[in-house]
């Protein structure tokens, strides 16, 4: 059932959407410690859209993997509207889970689901019935311009289209945060393009939240209100950048100054990691 | 023609065209090398033994005795192997305290059990469906097994990010995942339950298609026992291609399915 939660926030105190208070992870492996992320902070008001970059191995698939409920901390804590998402013994907090949606980096879809079953899987688990979850999923689907494919499976489908059924799926249980890695990594530039308008109407009509990681600089700028800078071993927070352009922004923007000016500081200061 | 058109058409060019082959060479054979027809008869004599046989009642009633016990074992096999093979999957300190046995087992002679089964269960049908169904049971379950062992981490994770129950992602994930190995399973499984019923009627009882052919190699009869192999081929093949019909029923998304009919060459 989509039981909306009793927001701990009263009006002019708005708690933020999420809270991340010196957040670190260590791996202990074979060979040795990997200390993957540390010390992050991070703050997240409601709608904002937050875009996380940094080189490969910095650490931003494994913190997104604990803002999303998969992978618990070893340091500090993880807020969702002020209430602690890591409970102990490594438990999360199934209330705070509800509210998210995660877009993994591979689709992930179920290959034995149709496109449409797809999608309408985390309403199933929720027990919202057959008629309503179906009616709900093809709405979905026409939302992320897959009308027409509904009945398909996944492996019909071209990369684009699977990624963006997975997107319609996490949105599917209308979560106020939304989780994607690198959701648009496999595509080439012109699909990405697209996908990114895409998302930007999404998001905007949904009104999520969204942390979003991508190897992308434009992308991050384009889509996002703040990019965070992250810098590896072990992962940390170098710097986060407003990105304040008025939305819903169109693809001109890209060729203004203003735009590359932030695209290049954030180039260069990626190129200056040794 | 297309490519894909050429291999869909190759099989029913190929596999009469080998069978024609095959029986001229054996006319050409037994009947140059004049070798005595009780011992090795030429393709004709074989071919009215097998008119004759599919005339007789007793011949059918037989089919009957061995199709059953291939089926109840069969399905014997299949539900204990599903069961058997999630539980051993899913509680790891249970299949690695029983992993010896489960091999040992494994590699046993099972037809030498027969005898015993013989003196356990009777002359009757219960001793071939306990042979057919505990040759079937081992495929099956070693591939269900592996097909829950085999979830991709990445589905897991789908299933944890939208909170789902340990039974939701049982019925949802784990039973849906494995189903194309449970399948893989079966038709193995079917070769073996078919096997199993037959050995069991050479070995014990008067009944089944086994026995007919115990009764016609008695009495020297070689071409009635030719008809009879080749009807009993004909058995299992039909066996075969009904599981291999619901596997395409039921897992039509599978490579296994699905890149059969969307070969493009
Ligand atoms: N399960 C794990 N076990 C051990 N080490 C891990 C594990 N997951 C991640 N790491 C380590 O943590 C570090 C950060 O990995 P992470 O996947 O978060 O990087 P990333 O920023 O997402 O990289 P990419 O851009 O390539 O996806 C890496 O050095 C990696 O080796
Ligand atoms: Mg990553």
């Amino acid at each position: 059932m989509l039981t909306p939660t009793i927001e701990t926030s009263e009006a002019g105190t708005e708690t933020p959407r999420l809270e991340i208070k010196g957040v670190g992870r260590d791996f202990h492996t074979k060979a040795g410690v990997t200390h993957a992320v540390s010390g992050i902070d991070l703050t997240i008001q409601r709608g904002e859209f937050v875009a996380l970059i940094g080189r490969s191995g910095c650490g931003k698939t494994t913190l997104l993997r604990m803002i999303g409920g998969l992978l618990a901390p070893t340091a500090g804590t993880i807020e969702v509207d002020g209430k602690s998402l890591w409970r102990e013994n490594n438990h999360v907090d199934s209330s705070a889970i509800t509210k998210l949606g995660f877009v993994f980096q591979e689709s992930n879809l179920f290959p034995w689901f149709s496109v449409l079953d797809n999608i309408a899987l985390p309403l199933k688990l929720r027990g919202v019935g057959k008629k309503e979850r179906r009616a709900r999923a093809a709405d979905l689907a026409d939302l992320v311009g897959l009308s027409g494919f509904e009945r398909s499976y996944p492996r019909e489908l071209s990369g684009g289209m699977r990624q963006r059924a997975a997107i319609a799926r996490a949105l599917s249980t209308e979560p106020e945060l939304l989780l994607m890695d690198e959701p648009f990594g496999a595509l080439d530039a012109l699909t990405r393009e697209r996908m990114n308008l895409e998302l930007q109407r999404i998001v905007l009509e949904t009104t999520s939240t969204v942390v979003f990681v991508t190897h992308d600089i434009p992308e991050a700028v384009f889509l996002a209100d703040r990019v965070v800078h992250m810098t590896p071993r072990p992962g940390r927070i170098r710097q986060i950048l407003p990105a304040d352009f008025p939305k819903p922004r169109a693809v001109d923007l890209q060729t203004t100054p203003e735009f590359n000016d932030i695209v290049r500081s954030l180039r260069h200061d990626l190129d200056e990691e040794e | 023609m297309s490519q894909s058109r050429m291999l869909k058409i190759l099989p029913w060019i190929v596999t009469p065209s080998l069978v024609v082959l095959i029986v001229v060479a054996w006319h050409v054979i037994v009947t140059t090398l004049n070798v005595n027809t009780f011992i090795f008869p030429p393709p004709a004599m074989v071919w009215d033994s097998l008119v004759t046989l599919l005339g007789e009642a007793r011949t059918w009633e037989a089919v009957g005795v061995t199709v059953t016990e291939v089926l109840i074992g069969f399905s014997i096999a299949v539900v204990a192997g599903l069961i058997v093979g999630v539980v051993l999957g899913k509680v790891h300190w249970l299949e690695l305290s029983l992993r010896p046995l489960i091999v040992i087992s494994q590699v046993a002679p099972k037809v030498a059990f027969v005898p015993l089964f013989v003196i356990w269960f009777g002359f009757g049908l219960t001793s071939k469906v306990v042979l057919s169904a505990l040759l079937a049971f081992f495929p099956v379950m070693l591939n269900v097994l592996l097909g829950v062992r085999s979830v991709e981490q990445g589905h897991r994770e789908v299933m944890q990010s939208f909170n789902a129950s340990r039974g939701q992602t049982f019925l949802q994930l784990e039973m849906r995942s494995l189903q194309p190995y449970l399948f893989a399973g079966m038709e193995v499984g079917i070769v073996l339950a078919t096997i199993g019923a037959i050995v069991g009627e050479y070995l014990g009882g008067n009944d089944g298609l086994g026995n007919l052919v115990v009764s016609a190699m008695n009495s020297l009869d070689a071409a009635r026992t030719f008809a009879l192999i080749i009807l009993l081929s004909l058995i299992g093949l039909v066996l075969y291609l009904i599981v291999n019909e619901a596997k395409r029923f039921f897992i039509p998304w599978h490579e296994s399915v699905y890149g059969l009919r969307n070969t493009t060459g």
